[in-house]
Parts: C-alpha cells; structure tokens; sequence
C-alpha cells in the first residue's frame, strides 16, 4: 500500500506542474498585454514610455520567461495571489472563494441525485439482463446522454410557466437562516445535472454488475441455497460498486460544465455564473484564476479517488 | 447458402465475397436494428446539413414581420420566431452549421489523437511518460470550460470553435489510440516486421495504422457527437457561432428566452433536434463498436464523451 501511496503522489507533481504551464501559457498569449489593460484602466497612470517601463519592471516582465512563472507560481503558492479582478479592484482569489459553496451545493447535490437513481437501476438491470425492465433502463440512460441539459433546464423553466404559472424559485436566502429553502433552490437545476451524471453511472453499475455475476463464487453463494437478493446485495453488489468509486474522478468535469450552464439558467451565483460574467467583461486575470482552480480541483480529486481506490480494493491495495 | 458459425462470427461460404463495406451494413441491419435507425437517421442529417438550401422553404435569416410567433401549420411548419424567421428552416440550415463543425472538429481531433497516440504508444520510453503526464494535465480541465477560456481569448467564430474541439478531443483521445497501439505492437506480425528490419515508417504505415481503423472510427462517432452537444452549449451561452447565422444552441439562447413562453415552440424544437442526432449518433456508434470492435465493449471507450 506504500509504495501505491508513494507512486501516486509523485505522479500528481508532473501532472500539477504541466496543468499550472497551460495557464501560465494562456495568460502570455491573451490579447492586449497586461501594461496596456493597466493604463487604460486606471486615471492616475500617464501613458508615456517612461511609465510602461516602469510599470514592466514591476511586474517583472523584464526578465525571461521562466523566472515570471516561477514568481507567478510562488505568488500563487506563498500568497495565494491569484491577481486582482480588472474591473472590480477586488482579489480575484476571494470572489471565487465566496463563490465557491454554492457551486458545491449544486454538484454535491447533482450526485447524491445521481448515485440515489442510478445504482439501483442498474443493479435491476444487471440482475434481469435481457428483459424487457432492462431495455428500458438502458434506452434511458443512452437518452440522458443524448438530452442536452440546457435544454432540459429552459424547458423546466418555461413551460410549467406556460401551463401553470410557476417558475422555479431562485432567490438565494442565506443557508444559516433557512437552510431548507436555501437548498430548494438548487433542487432542480441538481435533478437535471444528476439526470445526465445518472445515465453514465447507471451504465457502469450495469457492467461491473454483469462482469461479478459471472463469478464462481457468486455461483457457490447459491449453490449452497443462498436466498437470491442476498446473494445480489452481500456478494455481488459488494465488489461491483468499487469501481463505480472511479466515477467519481469521471464526474467532476461533467459537473463544473454542467454548473455553467444550469448556474445561467436557473441565475444562481456560483463560480459557473462568475466565469461567463468575466468573459462577457474580458476580465483576464478573473478568467485564468478560475481556470486553474477548477484544473487544481480536479487533479486533486482525482489524486483522492484513486487513494480510495487503492485502500478499498485489496487487489490494488497489495499490488507491489 | 451454406453458413459456418464460428463463435459469434458468420462465414459465408458458398456467396460470393462481398466487400467489407456491404459486409459490414449487411451485418448492421441484421444484428443491431436500433443501430441501423441510428444509421440511418445520421444520413438523413448529412443530407439535411449538404442541402440544407433545397430542403428548407425559407432563408435562414428571411424575416416575414406580420407572421411574427406564428404557431406550427402548413405554412410554417414549426412555426416562427420572434422577428418571423421560419423555425424549420433555421433548423434546416443549423443542421449545416452543426454538421461543419462536428466533422471538422471530430475529423481533425482523430488526426491529432492518432499522432499522439501512435508516436507515444510505439516508442514509450521517457518521451511517452513525459507526454502522458501533459495529457493527464489537459485533461484535468473541464471541457466546457477549456471552450469557454479559449473562445475569451481568440474570439467567438465558426473557425476558432473547429480549432478548439479538435485540439480539446483530440489530445484527450490520443490515451485510446495509444492503448489500442500498445495492444497491436505485441503481435506477432509487428515483431517479424521488426527482426527483419523494415524502417519504422513502414510499420507504422502498413502494421500499425491499418490495424487501429476500427477503434479510431468508433472514436470518430463519439467525438462527433460530443462535438455537436459542446458546440450547441457554447452558441447557447451566446460564445458559439454569432448570430445571425444559424445553430441550434443559439436558436435557445437567451435573447430568444422571453418570447418562449409565449411561442413555446421556439424552445421546444431547436432541443428536439439536438437530441434527436447525437442519440443517434450514439446508437449507430455503439452498434459500430460491437461490430468492428468488441474489445472495446463495456466502458473502455465511453471516457469524456462531453455532456451538458
């Protein structure tokens, strides 16, 4: 188990390095650079060549280009220094931290929908391969693939309007006050984004449970007159939801898209809401803070599935 | 007609041998019905995007004012917008405008991934490790947000979207590619080819490449499909193709959004078409996939198909 821990935490370094490269790369190549944005946007800067210079040996972009990713990347780490927002003068670092637990609601709340839904359909359909419960099942989940879910969003949001008059409720209250209607906020735009989360899990679970019934010991459980839903939920379920943990990993980016959209939709204000305002306003330094958040996040997630992984399935975990 | 069964394969023996293409709708149409709609509604679209000016009854942008928010009927068939633009052949031409784009960005992230997959599945090494740890880290961001950044920096535009998908699928991809490569390396055939000193171009060409066709034509439908539901999220968040040209993201977009509850069609429509492709586009995929390509069966393949 060491040495997996050892081997997977050195491979995140690289992995952390190459994504922090991408951004430092995409803020080199945005339009306009960052002297020019700085004049134009504050009054008390003379545009003369005499100030451009000194305004570039601030910044440091008189030196070569790895020492301004080294002095990038240790301001991000030492300081948390994620830039400051062009328009607002605010530290774009804390705008997404404020952010941040709504987002978080939305998607925590999409997979609990998600594995809620998801895992005992496929378990049924695994169970009952072939009949009719189970074509069902599956023409579903290829649906929820197919539904986009921003369209499934304007729908919910127009036509119960057309037929009854209700709209869904958007209006953030503070989760401290009343935490149950602070949450039914999210209710809806989560069912959707868990509609589509549910399809890929409800496969997955399908397909490690039909690999596990297959298995000789699951013929043993009832060759010795085990009733058959134990033998479903003790044995079988046991070891097929393992890798269904994986999915997890799968998740994250299908979540962060999804809030995106379903953020502008239902206009709740998450991260989602705050990217789209920032390239609506091209407020750069917003823009590429919240890109390498979100990569940071996701890498780091990844890094904690694969540990689970590791202390849950024995075979992993006593791999030399 | 004299059949042989071999496992779960058909020899013909006494027909004339047809060639794999017929041989392959032969099998499709037989074994996988739900995939051969799927087929077929595909090269309804492709025909529907080619000639999308015979087929739709009005310019995508001709305005008629007086019949502004008109209900589906005869005359319009799925009805009018706003500023009286028929709806169906908005649809017509946005079929075009989704079908560039998903060709072109499936076709170009195929070539890319089969570069990369093929340079760092063949020669591994330090060059591979190096390289998969540049992909793992491309893919640690979120497709749609990977758009969205990148669209914030060269502009919105049919182009910059095409260049953008190709590249976001296209190292993303490059990971099936490399297995599949890795796969066909350790077989016997390549291992002669080696010990009697063909040059690598040519057992990259001859070996290699022709035996990973059919993963790479299975990874062309998902990428195609994905392609189109990204494309459609990124006109509807008002980032994709800019307006007036056609598509059907931006047929849902929020200038539109006030009028839908008036003229519910509006919404309803451009999202049927959506749905109505790229599950097609799936089932015709997985269909291909069981029959060119059964190893990939189960979720090997199903990684990052995109969903919004």
């Amino acid at each position: 188990m060491q040495r997996y821990l050892v081997r997977r935490l050195l491979a995140v370094i690289p992995t952390l390095f190459f994504a922090s490269v991408i951004v430092f790369l995409v803020i080199r190549i945005l339009p306009g650079d960052a002297v020019d944005l700085m004049i134009k946007s504050s009054p008390f800067i003379e545009n003369t060549e005499e100030m451009r210079r000194q305004i570039e040996l601030d910044l440091g972009l008189d030196q070569p280009m790895h020492m301004q990713y080294v002095r990038w990347v240790s301001g991000i780490i030492f300081h948390g220094d994620l830039g400051t927002s062009l328009i607002r003068d605010t530290s774009v670092g804390a705008e997404i931290a404020e952010r941040v637990p709504v987002t978080m609601t939305m998607g925590l709340l999409a997979v609990l929908f998600a594995l809620v839904i998801a895992i005992p359909i496929g378990v049924y359909s695994a169970v009952r391969q072939d009949t009719l419960g189970d074509y069902v099942g599956r023409s579903f989940a290829i649906l929820g693939l197919a539904v986009p879910s921003f369209w499934l969003g304007t729908m919910v949001v127009i036509l119960p309007a057309i037929w009854w008059g209700w709209s869904p409720p958007t209006r953030l209250v503070p989760f401290v006050e009343e935490p149950l209607r602070y949450l039914s906020v999210f209710v809806i735009p989560a069912a959707i984004l868990g509609a589509s989360l549910a399809a890929v899990t409800m496969r997955m679970t399908r397909t490690m449970m039909l690999e596990v019934l297959r298995q000789d010991y699951i013929r043993t459980a009832r060759a010795k007159g085990l009733e058959e839903w134990l033998v479903v939920t003790r044995h079988a379920m046991r070891n097929a939801l393992i890798p269904v943990i994986t999915l997890v990993g799968l998740f994250i980016p299908i979540v962060i898209g999804g809030t995106v959209i379903l953020e502008r939709i239902f206009v709740i204000p998450g991260v989602g809401q705050l990217l789209l305002l920032a390239v609506q306003d091209r407020d750069y330094p917003v823009i590429t803070g919240i890109f390498l958040v979100v990569g940071v996040f996701v890498i780091l997630v990844n890094l904690m599935v694969d540990l689970s992984y590791g202390l849950l399935d024995p075979k992993v975990r006593d791999q030399k | 007609m004299a059949e042989l069964t071999v496992g779960t394969r058909r020899f013909d023996t006494a027909t004339t041998r047809r060639s794999p293409f017929f041989e392959f709708l032969h099998r499709l149409f037989r074994e996988k019905p739900l995939g051969a709609f799927g087929a077929v509604v595909c090269v309804v679209f492709l025909f529907t995007g080619i000639f999308a000016e015979l087929i739709a009854p009005y310019g995508y942008n001709e305005m008629n004012p007086i019949d502004r928010l008109k209900a589906p009927s005869i005359t319009y068939w799925l009805g009018t917008d706003q500023i009286g633009r028929d709806v169906f052949s908005r649809i017509v031409h946005g079929a075009r405008t989704s079908l560039i784009i998903g060709f072109s960005a499936a076709f170009i992230s195929i070539l890319i991934s089969t570069f990369i997959g093929v340079t760092t599945g063949f020669f591994r090494g330090k060059f591979d490790m190096i390289v998969q740890r540049m992909v793992d880290a491309w893919m640690s961001f979120p497709d749609l947000v990977v758009v969205i950044v990148a669209v914030s920096v060269f502009g919105p535009g049919m182009w910059q979207v095409i260049l953008v998908l190709s590249l976001l699928y296209g190292i993303a991809g490059s990971r099936i590619v490399r297995s599949a490569v890795l796969t066909v390396k350790e077989n016997d055939y390549v291992r002669a080819a080696e010990s009697i000193g063909v040059s690598v171009p040519r057992i990259l060409f001859r070996h290699i490449l022709p035996n990973i066709m059919a993963p790479l034509i299975v990874l062309f439908t998902t990428r195609l499909a994905a392609v189109i539901l990204v494309e459609a999220a990124l006109s509807f968040l008002g980032l994709g193709v800019p307006p007036p040209a056609p598509s059907w993201g931006g047929m849902l977009s929020f200038e539109g959004r006030s009028y839908m509850f008036q003229a519910p069609w509006l919404a309803i429509m451009p999202g049927l078409a959506i749905t109505i492709v790229v599950y097609n586009i799936n089932m015709f995929g997985d269909a291909m996939r069981d029959l060119l390509d059964p190893r990939m069966r189960g979720f090997g393949g199903k990684k990052k198909t995109g969903q919004f």
